[in-house]
């Protein structure tokens, strides 16, 4: 695993400086650039939070329940993707095979729940009774005068919470949209490497650093979620924060 | 040859001509293309000063409007710190760093012609805006909300973003590539504390640049959101705070003002000791500076937002960071004088670049530590006084210390001498024409002359010194003209020069010019700092210049060319503009064709990248 690029495919071969290989230097650095990228976009968040001119704000839309459900699956993924390397490095092709599968189906699920929970939130309507106004967010507190003794109940179909909407889904989508991108990134990467096992000597216990590789961007880019849930989500609906 | 079924043209295994540069990824040619192409970006940048300063030679001028003179100076900065200083840092990055480190290539070739390629989309992308409807006009930090699309409704500010996201994945690659390339590739003995400085200097510079830019290209995703699709990042009605861009930029911001330096510090910390004949005066000093150099760049963003009104404590502390992190910068300084003092100085055109490079910079230092006082910054913002001092720092500093790079290197490079005679007359002329165009400029700046703006009226005591300030300026252009001079007529008529013309300390010395390219018969095995020097007086025949055997050549694998960089690079270009330039099909509004044709591009090539072997095996060399 200690070789240069550059003896790929000649005939001696060099040790590298530091005995690690070069594409595994590549992949922290990386890590390392990106970091700053996703600390920018929370850093953004964090500032505008609480700045939002109207709703809807996270204790609107977000759903604890579903999110911790979608950040499990995430956080399984990563160990799904553990115990694939290890399988490889074993010599277990077919154990191989069926983890990094199931680490791309959890991959998937999670964006399947992103996906919805987008959706959720463009769609967001406000609903609400006349006789239990004590109970309503700062958002459809701005709705209560519409309880001018004519209506029981009042519903608002067109309430819902995009990029446009206010700095709360300016700095949301965009964050977590990129976010997004990276599983989907790894996602597909994931796959094609899966794709590429079945092919003979495609992958190969003795290849196992380019599982390796992708293993490492995948638990970065779970890493990254658990703050963004801990920050954007907990924080965001738990009063103290 | 065909993988997973699609057909692969064949690849160029020993291309010529034009097909020989454009699939090129030995790393001295892709230093050729950066260097070649930053010097052309560089006289546009000149040629956009020069327009201005014939415009402000005289008191209500009207040689260009108000409108294109916002242009010139936003196109003036961008055009020198992207497209002009970064990438000729990058060529020497390219050409010397696995030079010096004893490698044969860097770590990634192909990333290595990928980061060329995408640079120069990047400059197009940008240049081009003069002919697609008018260029940026927000100057160089493009302040939004002023950026935004309320107040700035044309396409220029997208252009200049669109610009600097392809050359952030540009710098990016490059960055990542020679952190693992330095970091992996070192010869046999050659610890990090032997390191050439100029190899030191860009490993701190590369890691400011991983760091730093992807700060920036949130920031410009941020406006580009703004502008593109509706959103409230910077829209001041919708409660955005103006000042998340200004931090935002600005933590870039300073650290790339040491991404400029910090490589032009380490071409002057190899020039002066072989002028000198003395080794540096305090190497780990001077590494160890750099590196503080590289960490305190963090800590002083908002030196540039002293009269935003951060209240009296952040102002303090970001004086007083700003004031030690010239400590760092005068140890350098005091290493440099140190290392000729006592030495057996030769006055080489590099040499008179390089102390030409310490005069000028005291004084662009001194003048930053003037306006790191908050109190006197007040008085001195938005100045001419600031372009002068940051004149002194960039043109006086960075450009001068790149012609001191490349009339030290240019024999390496080429085998033959840039003219001495005419680099002498070069270095003199611009050096008089930089202190007279610049030095003026603390007298307008401290007299109250606002910079960015197109003209001033008769009777505000200015017109004396602008008018010194443009003659000044036409020398500094006579002086640049004297140098494509001199490298023309070295082309065509150059003295020859030899492997080592100059009795030089480092490894890029100890083989032929210009040199094979697989660099080292022998990748030497190395036991002191300046290395070559030592071998060279150990009297040693057996370690004379390694000239190239035709015996062992053989023996030598190299990476094989490529095309998919290019591929890949061209569909960013397309995929940029595809962002801006959308489709109304039927009621489908804002279809972004080519931006899916250009992505498509980019990922056919990333994917022939991936499966295409470093080598073919058929290859026979
Ligand atoms: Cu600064």
């Amino acid at each position: 695993m200690a070789q240069a690029e550059l003896a790929h495919g000649g005939h001696e071969e060099h040790q590298t400086t530091t005995g690690l290989s070069h594409k595994k230097l590549l992949m922290w650095a990386f890590l390392g650039s990106d970091c700053m990228f996703f600390g920018s976009l929370i850093a953004t968040y964090l500032v505008y939070k609480n700045r939002s001119l109207g709703g809807p704000l996270p204790e609107d839309v977000f759903d604890i329940l579903t999110t911790s459900t979608s950040t499990f699956v995430l956080l399984m993924s990563s160990m799904s993707m553990v115990l694939a390397y290890s399988a490889l490095t074993r010599g277990n092709m077919n154990g191989f095979r069926i983890w990094l599968l199931s680490t791309c189906i959890m991959g998937a699920t999670f964006l399947g729940f992103q996906v919805f929970e987008f959706n959720e939130f463009v769609n967001h309507e406000v609903h609400f009774e006349c006789s239990h106004l004590e109970d309503l967010t700062k958002f459809e507190r701005t709705f209560a005068d519409r309880c001018d003794g004519t209506v029981d109940e009042v519903f608002i179909e067109h309430a819902g919470l995009t990029p446009r909407t206010n700095l709360f889904g300016t700095t949301f989508f965009v964050l977590t949209g990129f976010h997004g991108g990276h599983v989907t990134l790894g996602v597909i990467w994931l796959l094609a490497m899966f794709f590429y096992s079945l092919r003979k000597g495609g992958i190969t216990p003795a290849k196992h650093e380019e599982v390796d590789l992708a293993a490492l961007y995948w638990h970065f880019v779970d890493i990254v979620w658990i703050i963004i849930f801990t920050v954007i989500y907990l924080f965001g609906v738990f009063p103290g924060f | 040859m065909t993988t997973l079924g699609i057909p692969i043209p064949k690849r160029p295994i020993h291309p010529t001509g034009v097909w020989d540069w454009l699939t090129t990824i030995d790393h001295k040619k892709i230093g050729v293309l950066y260097g070649v192409t930053a010097f052309f970006l560089f006289l546009t940048g000149g040629v956009e000063a020069l327009w201005m300063r014939v415009q402000l030679m005289g008191p209500e001028a009207d040689f260009v409007t108000p409108e294109v003179y916002n242009q010139l100076f936003t196109m003036h900065a961008t055009t020198m710190i992207f497209l002009g200083v970064m990438p000729m840092g990058a060529a020497f990055f390219n050409f010397l760093i696995p030079l010096q480190i004893g490698a044969r290539d860097v770590a990634f070739p192909r990333l290595n012609a990928f980061s060329y390629w995408t640079f120069l989309a990047g400059a197009l992308i940008l240049k081009f805006s003069w002919f697609m409807g008018g260029a940026p006009n927000a100057g160089w930090f493009g302040y939004a909300p002023i950026t935004g699309i309320e107040y700035n409704p044309g396409n220029g500010i997208d252009f200049w973003i669109l610009s600097l996201q392809v050359l952030g994945i540009a710098s990016l690659a490059a960055a990542l590539n020679f952190i693992v390339t330095i970091i992996n590739m070192r010869a046999p003995g050659m610890s990090l504390m032997r390191m050439p400085l100029f190899t030191w200097m860009s490993f701190v510079t590369a890691f400011l640049l991983i760091l730093a830019f992807p700060v920036i290209t949130v920031a410009l995703i941020e406006l580009m959101f703004d502008r593109f699709y509706g959103t409230n990042f910077f829209v001041t009605s919708a409660g955005a705070n103006p000042l998340l861009w200004q931090h935002l930029f600005w933590v870039f911001g300073h650290p790339e003002v040491y991404i400029l330096i910090l490589p032009a510090m380490g071409i002057v910390s190899e020039i002066l000791p072989t002028f000198s004949k003395k080794p540096l005066f305090g190497y780990p000093v001077i590494v160890l500076s750099g590196v503080v150099i590289g960490f305190m760049g963090w800590m002083v963003w908002a030196h540039h937002m002293f009269t935003v009104g951060l209240g009296p404590v952040a102002n303090s502390v970001f004086a007083v960071t700003t004031m030690a992190i010239a400590i760092p910068t005068g140890v350098k300084i005091f290493s440099w004088i140190g290392t000729m003092w006592g030495g057996s100085i030769s006055f080489k055109t590099p040499m008179m670049f390089a102390i030409g490079f310490i005069a000028l910079f005291i004084i662009g230092g001194l003048s930053g530590v003037m306006h790191s006082s908050a109190a006197s910054d007040a008085q001195q913002q938005d100045t001419y006084f600031i372009v002068a001092h940051i004149h002194y720092v960039l043109f006086g500093g960075a450009i001068f210390a790149i012609f001191g790079g490349i009339y030290y290197w240019f024999p390496k490079m080429t085998g033959k001498f840039l003219g001495e005679k005419l680099g002498q007359l070069n270095f003199w002329l611009m050096f008089i024409g930089m202190n007279v165009t610049f030095f003026p400029m603390h007298f307008l700046g401290l007299d109250g002359m606002p910079r960015r703006v197109y003209t001033y009226s008769e009777g505000m005591g200015w017109d004396y010194w602008n008018l010194v300030a443009t003659v000044g300026s036409v020398v500094l252009a006579l002086g640049v003209l004297v140098f494509l001079h001199n490298f023309f007529k070295t082309l065509i008529s150059g003295e020859e020069a030899p492997g080592d013309p100059w009795d030089g300390r480092t490894l890029e010395w100890s083989i032929p010019s210009p040199p094979p390219h697989y660099n080292f018969v022998q990748i030497p095995t190395v036991s002191d700092i300046d290395d070559w020097w030592h071998r060279k007086r150990e009297d040693d025949s057996s370690l004379a210049p390694v000239a190239g055997s035709s015996e062992d050549e053989h023996d030598i694998h190299l990476p094989d060319p490529s095309y998919w960089p290019l591929v890949t690079a061209v569909g960013l270009f397309i995929g940029a503009y595809g962002l801006l330039y959308t489709l109304n099909i039927g009621t489908f509004t804002g279809f972004p064709l080519f931006a899916i044709v250009g992505g498509s591009i980019t990922l056919v090539g990333i994917t022939a990248w991936s499966l295409e072997p470093v080598n073919e095996p058929d290859s026979d060399h």
